[in-house]
């Protein structure tokens, strides 16, 4: 089975007002395919900046960073934008949904994206509308719906153009810990298929259990890698 | 996207109102004010377009605006030194002489006497609102303005005031003047009365040192070029000589160099245009900035900075050209509702205004649209999962 994510040696550095920080000081990590691995651990250590290049939207300074068989240093800046919109899915802590936009607007927005016409844009997110139970809310607004609601847009979102590697950082940080554990079922079953993976980051061990392994990280490093059984 | 651009531009009601509203301003203002110096520059040139016959007009050399810089008299000569030019069909002599009229009771007030020609009265105004111009041909024969006659009011028995009517007697330099009839002119800018008598009559009723012609008024043989025969005259004679719509811009121009005018109506227009930026500049980007979470997020999720500047310049664009439609409509309006096109307010709106004023709004959309693009593409993606 091959990788969705072969990660050796990562180092990042932040430069900011003189002062530097080093933010991964050599990360090695393999996400395998079809499965959900979570990055945990304390504040600061790199865990947002790790997914920032696992998602290519930030630049890695050392090592080698592959993401679905490509080698995201070696990738002219110009196709990054393209590589993102075909295979990616975004998931926020704080969900960013348009609030102009009706929910199948803002779920066929990556659709939109990438050529796809409005018409079946709309089509396929209604589809997705459905399948995160939001089939009553879909012509509702992001404000006129609760937390978990909204997150389950995004979720619908990330996925709605069915990307091959799913990005959270923090999804349910927001949410209550029932709402949290309605939208991890979803991601789990909805994002987890043969040929995706999916890389969560999160502070919150009441969602531990949906992983099937877990990162631990510590000062840029990664300082522990467990495996675990996963509910079905 | 382009939807979705404009279904966030308007979804932020109070700032899309207030971009709007201060690029309306702008080009409301900038309009406006245009308008109304257009107007006055139009109404400098008055005199000359209300001699509709004329095609070139003569003066003393050092004359360069009609009315407005004095009265140079040439010598008795010119007339006929003008009519032995090669290209002139006919020439006339046309008076315009500053004076004060007396109202009988102990009032003067000042008016401009019009000379004209008698023969085909070359000179008159437009409309004439009672009476004829052959009327003029009778003793002491003077005809007013209509404006001008409520200027030159008489006081009724009761203290009220009433506009000089025709069958009235006024004294005009110590000669007895009989009103036969009121005339409709084009209103000039520094409104001195026109009175219309003929050229003989008027010589009579001057001081001596002023009874030489102030200008000589022509018209060019049928295909002739007046520009040519304006030139022709000038070398003959030595005379200025200029086409009807050369004397008109002059006239205009002379107006706008030597008063204060231009600078106060550039400095109202450069004020909206600031405005303009300033309101709708500032709002637009911070309407931007307020998106800009969304914006990076769409840039996470694959678009291109490219798409990204389309959406921005196009929220920017219909801003714009909603403004500006609003604004040179309530201009318009203004305009229309204030008498502009009438005599009372001097206004003028030509399609190169409105042009104008589009160019500056563009302008002013322009800035907005490139500070907002500046943020949209200096955006790094990855502040998408940061707080
Ligand atoms: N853009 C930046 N400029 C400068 N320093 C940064 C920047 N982004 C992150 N850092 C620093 O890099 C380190 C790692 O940050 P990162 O956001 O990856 O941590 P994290 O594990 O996600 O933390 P948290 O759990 O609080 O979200 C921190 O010390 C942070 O201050
Ligand atoms: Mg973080």
């Amino acid at each position: 089975m091959a990788e969705i994510i072969q990660v050796q040696g990562c180092t990042k550095t932040f430069r900011a007002n003189g002062v530097e920080t080093q933010a991964l000081r050599g990360v090695d990590l393999t996400v395998n395919d079809g499965e959900l691995m979570m990055l945990v651990g304390p504040s600061g250590c790199g865990k947002t900046t790790l997914i920032s290049i696992l998602a290519g939207i930030l630049a890695h300074d050392g090592g080698a960073v592959r993401v679905l068989g490509e080698d995201l240093g070696a990738m002219p800046a110009a196709q990054l934008p393209a590589f993102r919109r075909r295979n990616l899915g975004f998931v926020f802590q704080a969900f960013n949904l348009i609030p102009a936009l009706d929910v199948l607007d803002n779920i066929s927005i990556p659709l939109i994206l990438n050529g796809v016409k409005r018409a079946e844009a709309l089509e396929r997110a209604d589809d997705l509308a459905t399948r995160v139970g939001l089939r009553d809310r879909r012509h509702h607004r992001p404000t006129q719906l609760s937390g978990g609601q909204q997150q389950r847009v995004a979720i619908a979102r990330a996925l709605v153009h069915d990307p091959r590697l799913v990005v959270c950082d923090e999804p349910t940080s927001a949410l209550d810990h029932h709402t949290g554990e309605v939208v991890m079922e979803m991601l789990r079953s909805i994002a987890l298929k043969p040929g995706r993976g999916l890389v969560i980051v999160t502070h919150d061990s009441r969602i531990f259990p949906y992983a099937d392994r877990i990162a631990t990280m510590d000062d840029g490093r990664i300082v522990s890698l467990k495996s675990q059984e996963t509910a079905p | 996207m382009m939807r979705i651009a404009l279904l966030m531009l308007t979804a932020d009601r109070g700032r899309f109102i207030g971009i709007v509203t201060g690029v309306t301003f702008a080009a409301l203002l900038i309009t406006q004010q245009m308008s109304i110096f257009l107007g006055l520059l139009g109404r400098a040139g008055a005199p000359v377009q209300d001699v509709r016959q004329a095609q070139v007009w003569v003066m003393d050399p050092s004359q360069s605006a009609v009315d407005l810089d004095g009265v140079r008299p040439m010598g008795a000569t010119a007339l006929w030194r003008v009519r032995g030019t090669d290209g002139v069909d006919w020439a006339v002599e046309h008076l315009r002489v500053p004076i004060a009229v007396s109202l009988g009771d102990g009032a003067r007030r000042s008016a401009m006497l019009v000379g004209i020609d008698a023969d085909a009265w070359v000179g008159a105004p437009p409309t004439l609102v009672q009476g004829t111009w052959e009327d003029l041909r009778r003793s002491d024969a003077v005809i007013v303005d209509e404006d001008g006659a409520t200027k030159l009011w008489r006081p009724n028995p009761d203290g009220t005031r009433r506009p000089l009517a025709v069958g009235d007697e006024v004294e005009i330099n110590d000669h007895r003047a009989v009103v036969v009839g009121i005339a409709r002119s084009t209103r000039a800018i520094f409104f001195a009365p026109p009175m219309w008598t003929t050229v003989e009559r008027a010589k009579t009723w001057i001081p001596p040192q002023r009874r030489d012609v102030s200008y000589i008024v022509a018209g060019v043989a049928a295909g002739g070029d007046p520009a040519a025969v304006a030139a022709a005259i000038t070398a003959r004679t030595g005379l200025r000589a200029v086409t009807a719509p050369d004397f008109s811009v002059d006239s205009s121009a002379f107006f706008a160099a030597n008063t204060g005018v231009p600078i106060n109506f550039g400095i109202a227009v450069i004020l909206g245009f600031l405005v303009g930026v300033a309101v709708a500049g500032l709002l637009f980007l911070q309407f931007v900035s307020e998106n800009l979470r969304y914006l990076g997020a769409l840039k996470a999720m694959g678009a291109e900075n490219g798409l990204l500047v389309r959406m921005t310049m196009l929220q920017a664009v219909v801003v714009g050209a909603i403004g500006y439609g609003l604004g040179i409509g309530l201009a318009a309006l203004m305009g229309h509702l204030a008498g502009g096109g009438t005599r009372t307010l001097a206004w003028e709106m030509p399609p190169w205004l409105l042009l104008g004023t589009g160019a500056a709004v563009f302008l002013i959309v322009l800035v907005a649209a490139l500070l907002g693009v500046r943020r949209v593409i200096t955006l790094e993606p990855a502040v998408v999962f940061r707080g």
